[in-house]
């Protein structure tokens, strides 16, 4: 059986594509079989990511619609053979996938990979809805900012009751925070909400803090998973994740400022 | 960093200003989530009858839902004026 996990925010442009990319990648280094799939349909921005636009041949909705078999639709990654992206459809809009539709895509991954990570779409609608709804595990990704918060809790509240484990009255869903373009300074500052102020807000368990990074960028220019920068801290960040979430102890990084006083002044790193 | 900015940051800065108000929004949208969509129908029509015998205004009638484990539960507080009884209208 696969661990379903859905990487979720409510808001959109906070880190999610980003996340799954880098996640499902982490997963699949670590020798696990992984799936991740695209749930944003009519954008599809997960295989630019990933690097993989110019194989996409058949995509989710055709898997759906029975007009391609997984088989078919999944791409095997270039970097890691572990690891096979369903991508989502330009063409179609949400009413085009349904629960049933889902269901049967996640039944027969289930069979055979260990993980599969759904990257939803922005909003509290059906997308969203979909992505989260058979979800064991929600990675919830939050910036340190007002409305982002405020989402994230709203999200939480509807994977509380209408997710399938809620209906079904099955044991809930797990949910971690992953604080994304966090900047401790700013924090030092007084600017920005702390860790610690949104653990707060949202009774989260912290599953790892992803620090506001240049390397996101230039990986996503390139169609690399940030993960795989193994010297960037962003990517560190997310090697952590994977591994804390793997059940292995880690102690938090990029939450404290570690350039001090004296680092300011000659301009340490 | 300058030092005057160092005390200026300790008491309210704005990321404090920011928790303030999360906080105080999330418990209302979390209380707020589950309660029935008549609720705005009955503050309304209850506030009708009670003006038929008290002068009240919109805001001194307030409606709390709750809910736990075992009951779900319909606060209810109207703010009498001072000079009880009807008065013209
Ligand atoms: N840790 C980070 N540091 C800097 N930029 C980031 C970071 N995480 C994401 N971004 C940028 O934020 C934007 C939105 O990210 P994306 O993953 O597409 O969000 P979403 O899927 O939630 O809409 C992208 O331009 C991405 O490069
Ligand atoms: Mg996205």
């Amino acid at each position: 059986m696969a661990r379903i996990i859905v990487v979720t925010s409510g808001k959109g442009g906070v880190g999610k594509t980003t996340t799954s990319a880098a996640i499902a990648m982490g997963l699949a280094k670590k020798g696990h079989k992984t799936a991740v799939i695209d749930f944003d349909v009519g954008l599809r921005n997960l295989d630019l990511i990933m690097g993989c636009e110019r194989r996409v041949v058949y995509d989710f909705i055709n898997v759906v619609n029975g007009e391609a078999t997984l088989h078919q639709a999944l791409i095997k990654d270039k970097n890691c053979s572990q690891l096979y992206i369903l991508p989502a459809s330009q063409t179609r809009d949400k009413d085009a996938l349904s629960k049933e539709g889902v269901e049967k895509v996640l039944d027969e991954l289930s069979k055979t990979f260990k993980y599969i990570v759904c990257d939803s779409p922005a909003g509290i609608e059906k997308g969203a809805h979909l992505a989260m709804y058979f979800a064991d595990d929600a990675f919830v990704v939050t910036n340190p900012e007002v409305s982002s918060v405020r989402d994230s809790d709203r999200m939480l509240g509807l994977m509380s009751s209408k997710s399938r484990r809620a209906e079904q009255n099955l044991e809930p869903i797990k949910e971690y925070l992953l604080l994304s373009r966090y900047s401790p300074e700013r924090v030092k500052l007084g600017e920005m909400l702390s860790v610690e102020d949104v653990q707060e807000i949202l009774s989260l368990h912290l599953l790892g803090v992803i620090p506001e990074s240049k390397s996101v960028l230039n990986a996503s220019n390139a169609g690399i998973p940030i993960i795989l920068d193994e010297k960037s801290d962003a990517g560190q960040a997310y090697a952590d994740i994977v591994a804390r979430y793997l059940g292995e102890e880690k102690p938090h990084r990029f939450i404290e400022d570690k350039k001090g006083f004296f680092g300011k002044l000659f301009g340490g790193k | 960093m300058s030092l005057l900015d160092y005390f200026k940051t300790s008491k309210t800065s704005s990321a404090s200003l920011a928790k303030e108000r999360l906080q105080i929004l999330v418990a209302h949208e979390r209380t707020s989530k589950n309660q029935p969509s008549y609720l705005p129908e009955l503050q309304d029509e209850l506030l009708n009858v009670v003006r038929k015998y008290a002068n009240v205004t919109q805001d001194a009638i307030f409606i709390n839902f709750e809910q736990d484990e075992h009951q779900e539960t319909l606060e209810l507080n109207i703010i009498l004026p001072d000079n009880n009884g009807k008065n013209k209208s």
